[in-house]
């Protein structure tokens, strides 16, 4: 094993598969010649030139269709975006075009593409720099949408991306590139669609994904000193979602609390609140709760994002809320 | 990293003489050197707060680029509305926003312009048409001619100033924005500040073609490139397009030529231009142009000039003596300014 940051082990992923794979290329603004907004590509360009490693203008709905089109027409493009915020410009290529492209042609046209990037809250950048997508993506069948929240998983989960064959949102977040991890000295793929017991605990569930579940784990530990013991499950995909695993630690718990960066309407949490009513409903000893953002924009000022985001407080109360004590 | 060396950008004119036939009076002269200087006191000091973190976010410092927001200012009419990027500091000092609640909004306090919400790149200011500050890149473009559009359904007369950077000018809705803006004749102005780079690329890295004034050709869109380092220039420019914008002939693009003499955020080790390049745009600075014109015609006297330049830094410490005694928001405050509708039924849960 050995540590690396984030970032690093993204740019391992990518540097890995396009050693392996001639036909995936690097596309984004400031990937090359910069080496990354966020340094993710640090050196890429040096390693594969210019015409694998290419610096994109300012143009997220243009770059994101050349992406599309390539990947119909035999490439395997990773698609940066400096944050998946700007990504919104590029939504119609990835929702209208990327997702659909498979069915609508009769199987015939599939986009092998991933797109990559910043995502969430990273410090005081306001409501339009702020945004978790993670729902947002994971609405639209055809697309993929991971969510890693560890080095280890992103370089894993990021390589079986680059392979897929069908269009994967990869979400990263600002705030976790300088995380530092351990991962294996060898080559490893972890599969889509997995999730991940990052926890072991009898009393409660907490699922959770991406940059948050470092709350959860605080929660973890605080509330490990009072007795309580949380089972943490990172979702690591959230489409396709592994309600499997959901399922079988609820059976254990009987108590489940869904942790989320992004807003409660039309959520993740949502999601698993309807699956485990639906599919654990004798198996629950509380109703499922769920600590989200405010149902609020983001805003700049320190102690709104104080009042906005899911903290140790909020968890250690719903956890204490669905054990009734 | 191999660090391609670009081709040296130019301004428009080499630095410019001190022209006695000025056709701009004693008074402009003064007023711009002295809301330049206060723009470039303010940036100055917020960068050194920055550093010192006094406060967070992104902060893109507007120093170099002043002269036009200056020429802007003194062209324009009371009734007409600005808007631009995040790049908005200097904005609303130039239209006379007390730089107190500006301070205060990069501070995060109840008392800035946003009250504290919208932080360093959303700047607002209705009392003088500041229309903000916007943090997506080219978003302001569609959105500007949209403002535009509003004076001339009311017939108002006023004219819309869009600013944008270099890098903006590569978002597709331009094309679309543009399109429209000709075919209504909206009353609006584009201005490029073209400081040839978005973040580490050139403007030469993202087009083949340079001449960004050109961008507008396919519309018929009238357009000029403008020495961006002299407020003269930028006031005749901004004049004309104004009145073309006011006759009802529509839209104008100015590639304003400048230069930001710091990184693009407070985060950029750029790399991607030499001393050099920065050294020769900092020969034409505009500040010290204005106060040699002023100087030449005798027009303040040393005490004069030290009176303005002690106001100024007064003006400046006294914005962050404010915002550092004003209070942030409250929690409560999230829930407030989202809907007009006074009673919105949020989730609220643990
Ligand atoms: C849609 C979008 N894409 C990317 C970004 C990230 N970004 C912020 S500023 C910037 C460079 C813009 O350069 P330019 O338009 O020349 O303006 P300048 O900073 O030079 O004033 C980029 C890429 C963004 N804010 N919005
Ligand atoms: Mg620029």
């Amino acid at each position: 094993m050995k540590t690396v940051q984030f970032r690093e082990a993204l740019r391992e992923a990518m540097s890995e598969e396009m050693r392996r794979d001639q036909r995936v290329f690097l596309m984004g603004e400031e990937v090359a010649e910069y080496n990354g907004a966020y340094k993710v590509s640090q050196g890429m360009l040096d390693e594969f030139g210019p015409k694998r490693v290419i610096d994109t203008p300012i143009a997220e709905l243009g770059f994101a269709g050349i992406g599309v089109g390539a990947s119909m027409n035999g490439l395997r493009p990773i698609v940066e975006f400096m944050t998946w915020n700007f990504a919104i410009l590029a939504a119609d290529q990835i929702i209208n075009s990327a997702a659909k492209m498979l069915q609508m042609s009769g199987g015939q046209y599939g986009c092998p593409i991933v797109f990559r990037g910043g995502n969430g809250t990273a410090g005081q950048l306001a409501a339009t720099h702020s945004q978790s997508f993670e729902s947002f993506y994971a609405h639209v069948p055809g697309l993929k949408v991971i969510t890693p929240s560890t080095p280890y998983d992103a370089k894993g989960l990021l390589k079986a991306a680059i392979r897929d064959n069908d269009p994967v949102v990869f979400l990263e977040s600002e705030k976790m590139y300088g995380d530092k991890g351990e991962i294996p000295e060898g080559e490893y793929i972890i599969p889509i669609g997995v999730a991940d017991v990052k926890r072991k605990g009898k009393d409660v569930t907490i699922v959770s994904f991406g940059k948050i579940i470092k709350v959860a784990h605080e929660a973890a530990e605080a509330l490990a000193k009072e007795g309580i013991e949380l089972e943490i499950i990172d979702l690591r995909t959230v489409r396709p979602i592994d309600y499997a695993t959901v399922v079988e630690s609820v059976k254990k718990t009987n108590r489940c609390v869904v942790v989320e960066e992004s807003w409660p309407l039309a959520s993740i949490s949502s999601e698993i609140a309807y699956h485990l009513q639906r599919y654990a409903f004798d198996h629950l000893d509380a109703p499922v709760l769920r600590v989200t953002q405010t149902d609020t924009p983001f805003a700049f000022s320190p102690t709104l994002i104080d009042e906005a985001l899911p903290n140790v407080d909020r968890i250690v109360k719903a956890v204490k809320s669905v054990l009734y004590r | 990293m191999a660090v391609k060396t670009s081709k040296k950008p130019t301004a428009a004119t080499k630095k410019s003489k001190v022209d006695s036939t000025s056709k701009f009076s004693k008074e402009t002269y003064i007023k711009w050197w002295k809301d330049m200087l206060l723009i470039r006191k303010f940036e100055e000091k917020t960068g050194q707060l920055y550093i010192q973190q006094k406060f967070g976010g992104f902060c893109h410092l507007y120093i170099g680029q002043e002269a036009i927001v200056a020429g802007t200012a003194s062209a324009c009419k009371p009734g007409d509305k600005h808007m631009t990027a995040y790049r908005d500091h200097a904005h609303p000092i130039a239209l006379g926003t007390d730089p107190r609640v500006l301070m205060a909004e990069l501070y995060g306090r109840t008392t800035g312009c946003s009250k504290g919400k919208g932080g360093s790149m959303h700047f607002f200011d209705k009392k003088v048409n500041f229309m903000g500050g916007h943090g997506i890149v080219g978003a302001q473009i569609a959105m500007g001619a949209g403002v535009a559009f509003a004076e001339k359904y009311n017939e108002t007369g006023n004219v819309a100033f869009v600013s944008m950077g270099d890098g903006a000018v590569r978002q597709g809705a331009l094309h679309e924005t543009f399109n429209m803006a000709m075919m209504w004749k909206l009353p609006v102005v584009f201005i490029i500040e073209n400081n040839n780079y978005a973040m580490g690329t050139s403007v030469e890295r993202t087009t083949n073609v340079t001449d960004l004034s050109k961008i507008g050709l396919s519309y018929e869109m009238p357009s000029r490139i403008v020495n961006g380092m002299s407020p003269e220039a930028v006031h005749e420019a901004i004049e004309e397009a104004a009145d073309r914008a006011r006759r009802g002939d529509g839209p104008t693009l100015l590639d304003i030529r400048t230069y930001r003499y710091k990184g693009h955020s407070m985060s950029d080790p750029q790399k991607y231009r030499t001393k050099q390049e920065v050294e020769e745009w900092m020969d034409q600075d505009p500040i010290v142009h204005c106060l040699e014109v002023i100087k030449e015609n005798k027009w303040m006297t040393d005490k004069e000039i030290k009176e303005v330049e002690d106001w100024v830094k007064k003006e400046v410490e006294e914005s962050v003596e404010f915002a550092e005694n004003s209070p942030y928001p409250e929690g409560k405050e999230l829930y407030e300014d989202i809907y007009q509708e006074p009673n919105y039924p949020y989730i609220v849960e643990y």
